[in-house]
């Protein structure tokens, strides 16, 4: 089989975005950026299980202003990826694929991202 | 009658009679994820900036100890999973794919067992 040269559909270059095709990707994007936080999350325990010194050293890391905006921005990544992965349920039990739903839920994936990402930097 | 394309009869490969595994495991790990994942998130983020002790005592709860194993291993299988997909979609050159498939997964299974002994130190 010889590779096709002819170009392909969807043409990214004049691709309207929307809504569905944003959050789609960025399902994908938060996905990778949080698996850097899972890396990030190992280093704090294993950092603990070391010793005292390095509990510090990591410690420190995090709760610095650079490392709270790091965790901040993973938080949201988190309730994002987290809600629109219940959407990704629904959808795997075939339900929702009206296209107004579509649209709907997925507003609503973006609030309550937002929403849990607020209250759990108020609670916690 | 043969149903094989004439690609796979040149390649030699048939299935592996594990196409949906992918796919369930994605979906099991993320169910147990939706609950573990935000105990986990809210509970982490009161142990950033305390001191040595706390995490210790945090962990000394035998469920809490085994909550945070099997959500390192939930969360790295899950985005294991995750980045083999993404690794598989948007990477084209096939030495490149696969030097990258083995490299997350060698990362992710270093990453994450190192974390559960970690984890299970302090706790025992």
């Amino acid at each position: 089989m010889s590779k096709a040269t002819r170009p392909l559909s969807p043409h990214l270059q004049i691709y309207k975005p929307q809504l569905t095709s944003v959050l789609s990707i960025t399902h994908r994007a938060t996905g990778v950026v949080l698996t850097f936080g899972a890396l990030a999350i190992a280093l704090f325990f294993i950092a603990a299980a070391s010793g005292e010194e390095q509990f510090n050293t990591i410690n420190g890391v995090f709760d610095s202003g650079f490392g709270k905006l790091l965790m901040f921005a993973w938080s949201f990544c988190f309730f994002y990826h987290l809600c629109n992965g219940v959407r990704h349920l629904f959808w795997d039990a075939g339900q929702g694929f009206e296209i107004e739903t579509v649209y709907t839920t997925g507003k609503i994936v973006v609030i309550a991202a937002l929403v849990l990402t607020a209250l759990l930097w108020i609670v916690a | 009658m043969n149903l094989r394309t004439p690609l796979q009869q040149v390649k030699g490969l048939g299935s592996a009679k594990e196409g949906a595994g992918h796919w369930w495991w994605q979906r099991l790990t993320a169910i147990i994820l939706l609950p573990i994942g935000l105990w986990f998130v809210f509970s982490f983020l009161r142990l950033i900036g305390g001191d040595h002790q706390t995490v210790i005592a945090w962990l000394s709860s035998p469920w809490k100890a085994a909550l945070v194993v099997l959500f390192l291993a939930a969360m790295f299988y899950h985005a294991k999973l995750g980045m083999q997909i993404v690794i598989e979609d948007y990477i084209h050159v096939e030495w490149l794919k696969m030097t990258c498939l083995i490299a997350m997964q060698f990362i992710l299974l270093l990453f994450g067992v190192t974390a559960v002994l970690a984890v299970l130190r302090l706790a025992l």
